[in-house]
């Protein structure tokens, strides 16, 4: 059995705002195994986002890692310093985002930023770098990367940026690449290239964390999924069971959504409801305002994670 | 079939790209649209969707061709004249946010389109009108006072649902309404559009990238790639079998909830969309396309009728091209 690239223990973030504490993510749990991918799935502000930047070191004021442990390769790298996390940033983890314009400068052509990211971390010749650059750019599926170098990122489409942001996260070679939901702003065809890049990527060694709100997406390339919902991981399993005995009514309800729209309905199926307001969380289980099966004991404890079934399939519901 | 409600005749619209070069967004497009229908119009993003759209209710001015409303040509028509067919077309986007005035309150916002179509008498009147629309599309009353930024994305797009249905329209265009929402609102606002249309005998052009949702809600539906129809015709018949390439490949890039049917590597589309700038000659879909012959390379197919469907390809799949190799095809 392989080791954990990732692994983060009883994480918990918060934002600490004039209207009181939000807490974004709650204590998160979670193994990212070397070589394979991990999925992160739910709706929109169920804290995914923050969970990975928690990771990264990238939560900005007011938010605030408040406790846990984040261990790569065994080593916790909540505490260490700024320098130093800096240096892991690039070499050792990468993180890729929606919207490539975040991690792209727009006045610097693509191939100097993308070698720029190598020379920053490693210590090679200059002409190397280009070379190396070039083959990057190419094997993200760039044609023509000796010219398309010289281009300004507004001068791509937003595929092609995405591509230029995944070469320079992953020009270094990192352990670890965590790519929050890459392919949400991009069409299709588009994304189903990415996917089986991201793929390739991995068979050659890299662990990958995949946040997506698309179970589409999470079905096709990951290993394993976790769930979250209000905060906080409320399912996971490998794939397969995932999707085919799901234990959660949250993890249910998602994959009725998703899968009616390819059914002879006339009716979509929904959660209905709304995720609820992190400043305003429900006593119990966040999820019992929007459950179908609650009863009195879910409104008012929280659950745990307890077992449901296979071996590694974990979900937070006093009825699984 | 029922009544032609819309037509384009040949629509093209070319927007300046600086350096006296030109983005043709829209090319000789002809469709129609049936009255109570919901006509899906699905491609990948800047291939002319919206520009198509905009074009289709009047809102922007085509550079040539023209459009039918109830079979007058309404093309040249001032905008004084066009102003009593003007309520009867409306618009609802993907992000309602950029286009409901943070300032005003859901009464006010939905009152404005009222007042625009001086619907109601007074004042009692007019807020008894935005109470009943606000029922319509499931936004309970009592945030009639609340301002946009404290609505979620999904209640955000039934205001902007309930805004255009204030001018009592026959058809809404719906550009994407649903591609900023989680997957359960979404089902929601689809929902609810459907209901609607029922309840009301709209008309429904719904534009969107996603081929799953426009399989649900469409009737029929018109592919588009890079300014120009590849195909149309009834939903079941384009998704059970596609006569253009590039519908297939889209089909083929659908992402299926399902970890059982995962993709197979030959089906996907490689290489990049060509640019709307500069346009390969020919069939603009000829450099991606793995049965393009010589003949695809310099003559632009036209839409051609095959069995009640419509197509633009000169091999279209099923009649011969896709059982040629693809290699063969490219040496030819
Ligand atoms: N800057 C911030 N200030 C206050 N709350 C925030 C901030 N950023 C994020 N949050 C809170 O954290 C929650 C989780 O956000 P996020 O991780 O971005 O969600 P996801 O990526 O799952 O869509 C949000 O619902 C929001 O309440
Ligand atoms: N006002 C405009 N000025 C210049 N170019 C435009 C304008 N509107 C759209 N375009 C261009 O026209 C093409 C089609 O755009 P659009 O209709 O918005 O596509 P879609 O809705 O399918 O994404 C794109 O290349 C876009 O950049
Ligand atoms: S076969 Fe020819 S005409 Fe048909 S899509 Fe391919 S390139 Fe276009
Ligand atoms: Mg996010
Ligand atoms: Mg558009």
């Amino acid at each position: 059995m392989g080791s954990n690239t990732l692994e983060i223990r009883q994480l918990n973030t918060s934002f600490l705002t004039q209207k009181g504490e939000v807490r974004a993510v709650m204590d998160v749990s979670l193994d990212v195994p070397e070589g394979k991918i991990t999925g992160i799935v739910g709706e929109s502000g169920c804290g995914k986002s923050v969970t990975a930047k928690s990771v990264m070191g990238l939560v900005k004021y007011p938010g605030k890692v408040m406790s846990g442990e984040i261990l790569l390769d065994g080593r916790d790298i909540r505490d260490i310093p700024e320098k130093e996390k800096c240096a892991l940033r690039g070499s050792e983890v990468s993180m890729i985002f929606q919207e490539p314009m975040t991690s792209l400068n727009p006045v610097i052509r693509i191939g100097k930023q993308v070698e720029e990211a190598l020379l920053l971390h490693k210590d090679i010749p200059k002409e190397q770098a280009r070379i190396r650059t070039v083959e990057m750019l190419e094997s993200v599926g760039i044609s023509d990367a000796g010219n398309r170098m010289r281009c300004y990122p507004h001068q791509l489409s937003g595929g092609l940026r995405q591509r230029v942001m995944i070469a320079m996260a992953m020009i270094c070679r990192p352990k670890l690449l965590i790519a929050d939901e890459p392919t949400t702003a991009l069409d299709v065809t588009v994304e189903a290239q990415i996917l089986r890049l991201m793929k390739k990527l991995c068979s050659g060694g890299t662990s990958i964390l995949l946040i997506s709100h698309n179970l589409g997406v999470i079905a096709q390339i990951c290993d394993y999924v976790y769930v979250m919902y209000a905060g906080r991981i409320v399912e996971c399993a490998d794939t397969v069971t995932l999707f085919d005995h799901p234990a959660h009514p949250y993890t249910m309800g998602l994959l009725r959504a998703a899968t009616s729209l390819r059914q002879d309905t006339e009716i979509l199926e929904t959660i209905p409801g709304v995720v609820p307001n992190l400043l305003h969380l429900p006593k119990g289980c966040s999820f019992a305002p929007r459950c179908g099966s609650c009863g009195d004991r879910c409104r008012g404890e929280m659950p745990l994670m307890y077992e449901a079934g296979e071996e590694g399939h974990m979900a937070r519901c006093f009825m699984c | 079939m029922s009544e032609i409600l819309l037509e384009a005749k040949g629509l093209t619209k070319a927007f300046p790209a600086g350096r006296g070069r030109k983005v043709h967004a829209v090319t000789d497009v002809s469709l129609k649209v049936y009255k109570g229908e919901t006509l899906g119009l699905v491609g990948e993003s800047g291939c002319g969707k919206s520009t198509l759209g905009r074009m289709m209710i009047r809102l922007l001015a085509p550079d040539s061709g023209r459009l039918l409303l109830k079979g007058g040509d309404v093309t040249g028509m001032s905008d004084r004249d066009f102003l009593r067919h003007r309520r009867q077309l409306q618009l609802i986007f993907q992000d309602p946010y950029a286009s409901l005035d943070p300032r005003l309150t859901v009464r006010e916002l939905i009152a404005e389109p009222l007042r625009t179509w001086n619907v109601c008498r007074s004042r009692d009147e007019m807020t008894a009108r935005v109470l009943e629309l606000m029922e319509d599309v499931g936004v309970p009353g009592e945030f009639l006072y609340r301002y946009p930024h404290q609505f979620s994305g999904g209640q955000r797009q039934r205001i902007g649902i309930a805004r255009a249905l204030a001018a009592d329209p026959e058809l809404i265009v719906c550009d994407e309404p649903v591609s900023a929402l989680d997957v359960p609102v979404q089902n929601q606002i689809l929902n609810l559009l459907s209901g609607l249309q029922k309840a009301r005998g709209l008309t429904y052009l719904f534009i969107s990238h996603d081929l799953s949702v426009v399989r649900h809600i469409s009737d029929r539906v018109c592919i588009m790639f890079l300014g120009m129809l590849c195909e149309i015709g009834e939903t079941e018949e384009i998704f059970s079998s596609p006569l253009h390439p590039y519908t297939r490949f889209l089909m083929n890039a659908i992402l299926l909830p399902d970890p059982h049917h995962r993709h197979e590597e030959d089906t996907l589309l490689s290489g990049e969309i060509p640019s709307a700038v500069n346009p390969p000659p020919g069939c603009r879909f000829h450099t991606r396309c793995p049965y393009a012959t010589d003949r695809c390379r310099s003559e632009v197919p036209v839409m051609r009728d095959m069995g009640g469907r419509m197509a633009a390809c000169h091999h279209p799949l099923g009649h011969g091209a896709d059982l040629r190799s693809s290699e063969e095809a490219r040496t030819s």
